[in-house]
């Protein structure tokens, strides 16, 4: 009897739970902000400033959201959360969006129950080791001491790495990025290994650059992009198709700076179709037709928000990559408007 | 007498001396030095290992913070004022300072923070120095509902409503002790239940629509820092210590209902490491919610600390119960005390000056445990330390912050540490 009440309970808890789930956009217009899970800091992806307000290229995926949804980009609530946290967050309702660098895994997206909706950085593990040492290429690393953080999906590639080309390596475990620097620039380790944009990150931060190297060899895919819970597929679209306005916005040629006399119309049907001039995509969603053209202006389309947190102009530096367009040799690839 | 020795011995000295210094190696300094560092071949070695060591690590940190450099806007324009040479780059604490303190606490309400700790300090005063007027233990009681009203804001009438609670909780007391004891503790327990159920919520909303008196709300998740650690660090402490004692008087029970409750609580609680539990507020607590209450991330911690160092703080009063030699017990039967008044006459006042030791111990502990909140994505001193680090201008700086937190953490726990010694002085009965 009192199982069967627990039971009960418990159902009707998951029940609730699943309603509730399944009207994130009414219950994310009636809060009037949107609840984004970041990591609690990680360089060019987020981190508050000195005036507290948060920054960087996840952080700019939610403000995106929030422009569309709400048409305030600063109508967001940032909750930091932890490798341990994060998926929790979201599962439990504390975050509507889970915009922190995660990557897109099957048992993350059947198991977990995530809802991945895209891609928003193409990243994949690297190497880095001191240009002394003279090695130009992984294959080279046999029997070196490598500084890798402990319980994620790194760790793991770094052994499957080694065991296919018939190398050993001794490992030196750490728990941060920044512990992981001051271990590799005391020299415990002759190389460090993260997803190349973090090494490119904390080279970044090195009193001297250039004594460093990345290796070419990138041993593993690691697509970074916003997730959201599964079972609720509008808010899922949203979330997509606004991550997929910006990648098509950058495509088209659409930037923040032109976003307003374009607005006015123009003789290419798709621009006009995400800025809403033509057809009426937005409703579709339960948006108005505004929400593409509100969320590009919020920082920018793709390119835009890319070199102003992690791009070449910034301390981090990083390339384009696999992270380009389609068009440009990349990844980027937004689904028509239409 | 001189004649005898005259002739007995050749020569007798028939004036005094005068005093003659000590030897060189007998006094001030080089006595010190002689009886304290280089007393054996031993000890010789030892000293000037130590003199080693020291040298060494004045040689690494000195120039390292005397090359200090206090201004500038980020890690690499502190590298181009070094120019190469090796310093500390503290010009991160100056542009940060704020936010290692009080998180994103808006800034133009940095007094509100600042007025609750010197109010607290105030509020403490009482408590903590028995020579201060016993008027003053009227603000401490009422100091919680001004520190919250100050930390959170909001309608004035919350908290107001908060304390009438109490103060239907005592008048029920003092009309009904004329019925029976019994009656009136019940009274005392029922009429606050009651009043913050069924009627605070529309005193509050009558009153803030008559009168809206308030300050500006602060979210709880703008509360970080040095302001997270204080907030969870001081309610855990003033909490636990009256838990503590209630669950070490509950252990000590003879009534078999009151007894298991109190030793499985502490068992448990011990038995489980206080990240877990912090886990379990962030984590678990949001499955068996149900959906849409956002019953608050800082309160679910503070609970949680609470409990933990409860159980502790329970352990360590009941040792100081087991140090009570039984007489004191029967004496307090014999003057025909009943149990509380026993407790609180003689028992409680014997057992809690054994314990000090032992109580300062655990919130030390508990203070300085606050800063795991890290693990659950609150912003704590040194979550922020991470997220410092993150933003690009910062990015590589590492020492300087762990130094300024240590330093921030050093004088609150030496500050309770001194004063538990001061104490332990002023309660000294023993006979010597």
């Amino acid at each position: 009897m009192k199982k069967s009440v627990f039971v009960g309970a418990f159902a009707a808890s998951a029940f609730a739970a699943g309603f509730a789930q399944a009207q994130t956009l009414e219950t994310v217009q009636e809060r009037g902000e949107v609840n984004c899970g970041v990591s609690t800091g990680l360089a060019g992806f987020s981190a508050p400033d000195a005036n507290g307000v948060w920054q960087g290229f996840d952080v700019a995926v939610c403000r995106a959201i929030a422009a569309a949804v709400l048409d305030d980009p600063m109508a967001v609530n940032f909750v930091p959360t932890t490798g341990q946290t994060r998926f929790s967050a979201l599962a439990s309702g504390e975050v509507d969006i889970l915009s922190r660098n995660t990557t897109w895994t099957f048992s993350r997206d059947v198991d977990l129950r995530l809802t991945f909706v895209g891609t928003n950085y193409y990243d994949g593990q690297g190497f880095m080791v001191n240009r002394e040492l003279g090695v130009s290429s992984a294959t080279e690393l046999d029997g070196a001491t490598v500084c890798i953080q402990t319980g994620t999906t790194t760790e793991l590639n770094l052994a499957d790495y080694f065991r296919v080309n018939g190398m050993a390596y001794e490992p030196v475990p750490i728990e941060t990025n920044a512990e992981a620097q001051q271990q590799y620039l005391a020299g415990s380790c002759d190389v460090y290994t993260t997803d190349v944009s973090g090494l490119a990150a904390t080279r970044a931060s090195f009193e001297n650059p250039g004594d460093h190297v990345i290796l070419p060899e990138v041993i593993s895919k690691e697509p970074l992009g916003p997730a959201v819970r599964h079972g609720d597929d509008t808010w899922a679209d949203i979330v997509q198709w606004t991550l997929f306005a910006l990648i098509a916005a950058e495509e088209l040629g659409i930037t923040s700076a032109n976003i307003d006399s374009l607005k006015e119309g123009t003789d290419n049907p798709e621009i006009n179709r995400i800025l809403g001039t033509e057809g009426d995509l937005g409703a579709m969603f339960g948006l108005d037709s505004d929400w593409a053209a509100r969320a590009i202006a919020a920082g920018g389309n793709y390119g835009e928000i890319f070199s102003a947190t992690i791009g070449d102009q910034t301390p981090i530096g990083l390339a384009r990559g696999l992270n380009a367009q389609w068009t440009q040799g990349g990844l980027l690839y937004a689904p028509p408007f239409r | 007498m001189s004649d005898v020795h005259a002739q007995t011995v050749a020569y007798v000295r028939d004036t005094m001396l005068p005093e003659q210094s000590p030897p060189l190696t007998e006094k001030g300094a080089i006595k010190w030095l002689r009886e304290n560092l280089f007393s054996g071949w031993f000890n010789t070695v030892l000293t000037l290992l130590s003199l080693l060591v020291i040298w060494y690590t004045l040689a690494a940190i000195g120039p390292w913070l005397l090359n200090s450099v206090w201004n500038a806007g980020s890690l690499s324009e502190c590298r181009r004022i070094l120019d190469g040479t090796s310093g500390a780059c503290f010009a991160v604490i100056n542009d940060r300072w704020h936010q290692l303190l009080f998180g994103f606490y808006p800034p133009a309400l940095y007094w509100r923070p600042v007025l609750a700790l010197v109010l607290l300090f105030v509020a403490l005063a009482p408590v903590l120095f028995f020579a201060l007027p016993r008027k003053m233990l009227i603000f401490s009681g009422l100091y919680p509902f001004v520190a919250y009203h100050l930390l959170w804001g909001g309608s004035v009438w919350l908290p107001i409503s908060a304390v009438l609670g109490f103060v239907a909780g005592y008048v029920a007391f003092r009309l009904l002790s004329r019925i029976s004891a019994l009656v009136a503790v019940f009274g005392a327990v029922l009429a606050p239940v009651l009043w913050w159920i069924f009627a605070a919520g529309a005193f509050d909303s009558t009153m803030s629509s008559i009168l809206p008196l308030g300050l500006d709300f602060v979210r709880s998740d703008r509360f970080g820092g040095f302001l997270i650690s204080l907030v969870i660090g001081v309610t855990g402490i003033s909490l636990s210590l009256p838990i503590g004692i209630l669950l070490a008087l509950g252990r000590q029970s003879d009534m078999v209902f009151v007894k298991s409750v109190c030793v499985i609580f502490i068992e448990f609680i011990r038995g489980v490491p206080l990240i877990t539990l912090l886990f379990t507020a962030s984590l678990l607590l949001n499955y068996f919610l149900p959906p849409g209450t956002s019953f608050d991330l800082i309160l679910r911690v503070i609970i949680m600390v609470t409990l933990f160092a409860s159980a502790y703080m329970a352990e360590v009063i009941r040792g100081g119960l087991a140090a009570l030699p039984k007489g004191q017990y029967e004496a307090a039967d014999a003057l025909g005390l009943d149990y509380w008044k026993a407790q609180r006459l003689i028992i409680m006042p014997q057992a809690l000056k054994i314990s000090i030791p032992g109580i300062v111990n655990t919130f030390i502990g508990l203070f300085k445990d606050t800063t795991l909140v890290v693990f659950i994505g609150l912003l704590d001193p040194v979550g922020l330390s991470n997220a410092i680090r993150a933003s690009t201008d910062w990015n590589g700086i590492y020492w300087e912050l762990f130094i300024f937190i240590g330093a921030l953490f050093f004088i609150f726990c030496f500050g309770i540490s001194r004063y538990s010694m001061y104490l332990e002085r002023k309660l000294k009965t023993d006979h010597k």
